[in-house]
């Protein structure tokens, strides 16, 4: 018999609405603009979706302020927020905010229609803030799987272009088969320790003995969330699809599902401590690293350049979970929110500058660009700057904070892989900064207007970027604190309602 | 400790005035006159300021002075510490000293883009001063860096025919090489938990960094390798020439003059200051590679056919000898090393300044496209004289003073380390004299050189400052060395415990 009182204790208590606000809210917004866009006409409409999307974003920025009031644990444990996971909400809110901004006259520009543009990307955020806060696998699951297929049809947009619906095909199909992976390993976590609760298997796996089933469960799960990270060998896929998907989804692509399945990534290596998971780490950052950057280096078409770059970048993130747990983690967070920041920039000039069809996008159209524009041209350069980690950028502060926690765990030959690749590295970046500044432009490319949507995308990369660089105390702080945090973190009981539900009935 | 209020800020001034300078200009309209003149008016305030520095810098005094030390990052525990002593005073003025000659000389030269290479140039100021103020290892990696972009864009942007391929094996080149240091610095960090310079020596002096013992050859030859590269010493060196002949003749002089001092004093501050043991082991095989150096980038210069590769190579030479007497190890030696820095940053920049100016009216740096000019323009052929005697190290100007000192130092440790350098200085009076000759006198050769101009009134003003410090220097050393002898002597205390201790053992 199920008593009343266990039915009402089995209901989520309305402070756990608040820890999923910011999900709640993205969600509205998301339903708002679907609802709305049939009923606006062709032009005035589009904008006022991303009106609305954007406001979308920005109260949910608000709504995890609320959120962050009240850590603890919500839905019968499935749903943490922490620091840990408040910061990944900004980071990933704020993306996708920025993405909005950027996509604003793009869409115009390429002649797409907005409505379900927005929606989607609104979608796909409330899917990667679940994926930070969640510590249920079921529920990392389906979280991914929400981020990852409003990105399967975001790469198709461009849909009279052929290398755009490659890009989503190729994309929807390598990615199905990752978070099969994903699954599979779920599965078997569950086999081996009997929960699906990061928590609980963390304790389990704590107490008892090993089972080999675990050590398979994890490296499953490492391959879904490798190829969702883009980290080698798991990164095929990555230039492809950069290549033909719209430029300011490929920026999202490239940040915000990123972050969030890093975000997973950090809770699965450190939460749930399984030995060996240290190898795998190892050689997936240093085969990112190198592959990542040998591939840059021979590339011609700039989409395909920083789809490389991204790779690299997987990899110095991935350096950090070698690290020791509180200093990796809030090295990885670090890495994660200066990242966003530039590759976001990088990819707002290249988008604006790509034009109608994405017909600029070689490397040889960006010649003389200093001069074309010089404006556009010193925002690219910044952001470059900042990919190869030169002083003064976000970039270099996270690379310097990354390798500096990889030494502190004496990662020596990580570290050593680490700072030659980002010595390589910079010869790419450069190429572009070369062909800008110190060529001059032999066919006439058309650079039209910055628009003020796209400066104030721009004018938030830079400001993220060169505040991470200069001033990057107050962020350390709250990742270290976070860190710290998510580490000590006393396990949380075995979750107690379903639990005396399922035995009550 | 000094009352003065003024102290504790003053680096933070000197050193971030350029930048300041530097992001006004961005907003000025593109009027090239008012650009320039700008440019001129900061980096000639930054000149007056940081003359604060000498004339306040307490001499006799070991350790560092004006001071400036606040946190900046929590953790990692990074902190923005300033200093300066004997060794990096002067090195801050010279920089200073030769910007504005450098905003002089590129006044009529630099025509497209003139805003962009005004706020390069004022950039890259700020951040080679931030090179010889910083006393954090984060900080001064920080300006280590970022030196590099304003150079490069220089050289890409501004230079002649292969401009690109040299800008970017410069950036390269160095890049890789400073990438070992960053990894040797993150590793004392996490050993000793501090960036600090003077903690992290003192940890070290004290042995109580933890596996200090096995790493250390590894990070001295990781700090080594980046300096290395700058100086640059052999066989790191083939960078130079095709930066410096590519390079703008502003990009040059500071090159010459200033950038490449970077890695003499890296070696001296950190390689002698922090691993006074290795870098007694390692004496002997850097000290061949300086006298290879001196000896080879002589030969090469001789054989020069381009004016500007002949003083680029000249610059390894004479590094050689920079590098020769630090690791001598003596008073004389350091001193020397010391003042052949300087001397070598105001003779070389002129030199540069002086090829930079017949660039400007025949378009070409080719030895053989001149001849017999001292009769069609007598005030450039008399200038140059005096910059290239000063050079070669004539007495009495300031060549001089430091090749002496370091010549003695190096003949105090091993005589055949004198011996060989001392031919050094009669290479360079060979090269340099016989290109001064194949230009200068003679008859006209090329009828084309009869319409050239004699010095206009900017490369006046840029050149003949170098060539009264090469004078004052040379006639009165005290002036620097009152303040260089105290700081090398602090900067050899380390290695004469280690020596002893050496010597204890036996």
């Amino acid at each position: 018999m199920v008593t009343t009182a266990a039915l009402l204790q089995a209901l989520p208590l309305s402070a756990d609405y608040v820890r999923v606000l910011p999900e709640i809210v993205l969600s509205i917004f998301g339903c708002l603009v679907m609802l709305l866009e049939p009923m606006l006409d062709e032009e005035t409409g589009q904008k006022l979706l991303g009106v609305i999307a954007l406001v979308g974003t920005l109260v949910g920025l608000g709504a995890t302020w609320f959120m962050a009031q009240s850590p603890g644990l919500a839905f019968w444990a499935t749903i943490r927020i922490d620091g840990f996971s408040v910061f990944f909400h900004v980071l990933v809110i704020a993306i996708a905010a920025v993405v909005i901004l950027s996509s604003y006259e793009y869409m115009a520009v390429q002649k797409i229609r907005a409505g379900e543009y927005y929606a989607l990307i609104l979608f796909g955020t409330v899917g990667m803030g679940l994926m930070s806060s969640a510590l249920e696998l079921v529920l990392i699951f389906i979280a991914l799987e929400i981020s990852s297929i409003s990105s399967y049809v975001l790469a198709g947009f461009r849909r009279n272009s052929a290398a755009s619906s490659e890009s989503s095909l190729k994309y929807f199909l390598l990615g199905s088969f990752a978070t099969a992976f994903f699954l599979y390993g779920v599965a078997l976590m569950f086999g081996a320790t009997g929960s699906t609760n990061i928590d609980r298997i963390s304790v389990v796996l704590q107490s008892n003995t090993i089972p080999l089933l675990a050590y398979v469960a994890v490296a499953f799960m490492f391959v879904g969330l490798g190829f969702k990270v883009a980290a080698a060998p798991f990164h095929i896929w990555t230039p492809d699809v950069y290549e033909g998907a719209p430029a300011p989804v490929v920026g999202l692509m490239s940040t915000g599902p990123k972050a969030a399945a890093f975000a997973v990534l950090l809770r699965v290596v450190f939460v749930v401590a399984v030995p060996g998971v240290f190898w795998m780490v190892w050689v997936a950052a240093a085969l990112s690293m190198i592959l990542g950057n040998l591939g840059a280096l021979v590339q011609n078409n700039v989409k395909r350049l920083l789809a490389y770059s991204s790779i690299a970048h997987a990899g110095y993130l991935l350096v950090a979970f070698a690290a020791a747990p509180a200093l990796g983690i809030s090295a990885a967070m670090f890495y994660s929110a200066s990242y966003a920041a530039m590759n976001l920039g990088a990819f707002a000039v290249v988008s604006h500058f790509a034009n109608a069809g994405e017909r600029y996008v070689m490397l040889e159209d960006y010649e003389g660009l200093g001069r074309s524009s010089p404006f556009l041209a010193a925002m690219l350069t910044i952001f470059l700057l900042s990919l190869i980690g030169i002083p003064m950028t976000g970039g270099f502060f996270a690379k310097f904070y990354v390798f500096s926690a990889a030494v502190k765990s004496n990662l020596i030959w990580l570290t050593i892989i680490g700072v030659l690749n980002s010595g390589v590295g910079a010869y790419y970046y450069l190429r572009i900064i070369v062909m800008m500044y110190m060529r001059e432009s032999r066919k006439a490319v058309p650079v039209t207007h910055v628009p003020f949507a796209l400066r104030l995308a721009l004018a938030a990369c830079l400001f993220a970027t060169l505040y991470l660089g200069l001033f990057p105390g107050s962020v350390l702080h709250f990742t270290q604190q976070s860190a710290a945090e998510l580490v000590s973190t006393p396990v949380a009981p075995a979750s107690a309602p379903i639990a005396k539900l399922s035995g009550s009935l | 400790m000094r009352t003065d209020i003024f102290s504790p800020y003053i680096l933070t001034l000197v050193t971030f005035l350029p930048l300041a300078g530097a992001l006004l200009l961005m907003f000025f309209p593109r009027r090239d006159r008012d650009i320039r003149g700008w440019a001129l008016f900061v980096s000639l305030l930054t000149f007056v300021v940081s003359l604060h520095l000498p004339v306040h810098f307490r001499r006799g005094l070991e350790g560092f002075q004006f001071q400036i030390n606040k946190p900046w990052v929590a953790t990692p525990n990074i902190h923005y510490h300033m200093g300066v002593d004997g060794i990096s005073l002067w090195l801050v003025v010279l920089t200073t000293f030769l910007t504005p000659l450098c905003v002089l000389i590129s006044w009529k030269p630099v025509h497209g883009r003139v805003k962009e290479f005004f706020i390069l140039l004022l950039i890259m100021e700020t951040a080679l001063i931030g090179v010889f103020t910083s006393l954090d290892l984060f900080l001064f990696y920080f300006f280590w860096e970022a030196t590099l972009i304003p150079m490069a864009l220089l050289i890409g942007m501004f230079g002649h025919e292969r401009k690109v391929y040299a800008a970017v094996k410069f950036f390269m080149y160095t890049m890789i090489a400073s990438v070992f240091m960053l990894a040797a610095i993150l590793w004392l960090y996490a050993h000793t938990g501090s960036f600090d310079f003077v903690e992290i020596r003192d940890q070290i002096a004290s042995g109580a960094v933890p596996h200090f013992s096995a790493a250390a050859q590894w990070l001295f030859l990781g700090f080594f390798l980046a300096f290395a590269v700058k100086v640059p010493l052999f066989p790191f060196h083939t960078w130079l020439p095709d930066a410096h002949v590519e390079a703008p003749t502003a990009g040059s002089v500071l090159l010459a003059g200033v950038l490449l001092k970077m890695g003499t004093y890296g070696m001296l501050r950190f390689n002698l200051g922090l691993f006074p043991e290795q870098s007694r082991h390692n004496a002997w095989w850097i000290m061949v590679l300086a006298l290879i150096g001196i000896i080879y980038g002589a030969l090469v210069a001789m054989v020069q056919p381009n004016m500007k590769k002949l003083i680029a190579y000249s610059s390894v030479s004479h590094l050689g000898f920079v590098v020769l007497g630090i690791f001598s190890f003596t008073q004389m030696g350091l001193d020397g090393a010391m003042f052949v820095m300087l001397a070598h940053g105001i003779s070389t920049g002129a030199l540069f300044m002086l090829a930079g100016a017949i660039h400007d009216r025949r378009h070409t740096y080719e030895i053989s496209e001149f001849g017999g000019l001292a009769a069609i323009t007598p005030v450039y052929a008399a200038t140059y004289l005096v910059i290239v005697l000063a050079s070669v190290g004539l007495p009495l100007l300031n060549g001089f003073i430091g090749e002496f000192l370091v010549l003695s130092g190096a003949f105090q440790d091993k005589p055949i380390y004198g011996i060989l350098g001392a031919t050094g200085i009669i290479w360079s009076a060979a090269y340099l004299l016989w290109m001064y000759q194949r230009v200068f006198y003679g008859k006209v050769t090329h009828r084309i050189n009869e319409s050239m101009g004699d010095l206009t009134g900017f490369e006046k003003t840029a050149i003949w400052p170098c060539a009264v410090a090469a004078v004052v220097m040379g006639v009165a050393p005290i002036m620097w060395l009152a303040a260089i002898d105290p700081a090398v002597q602090n900067a050899l205390t380390p290695l004469v415990r280690v020596a002893s201790r050496v010597v204890g053992q036996w």
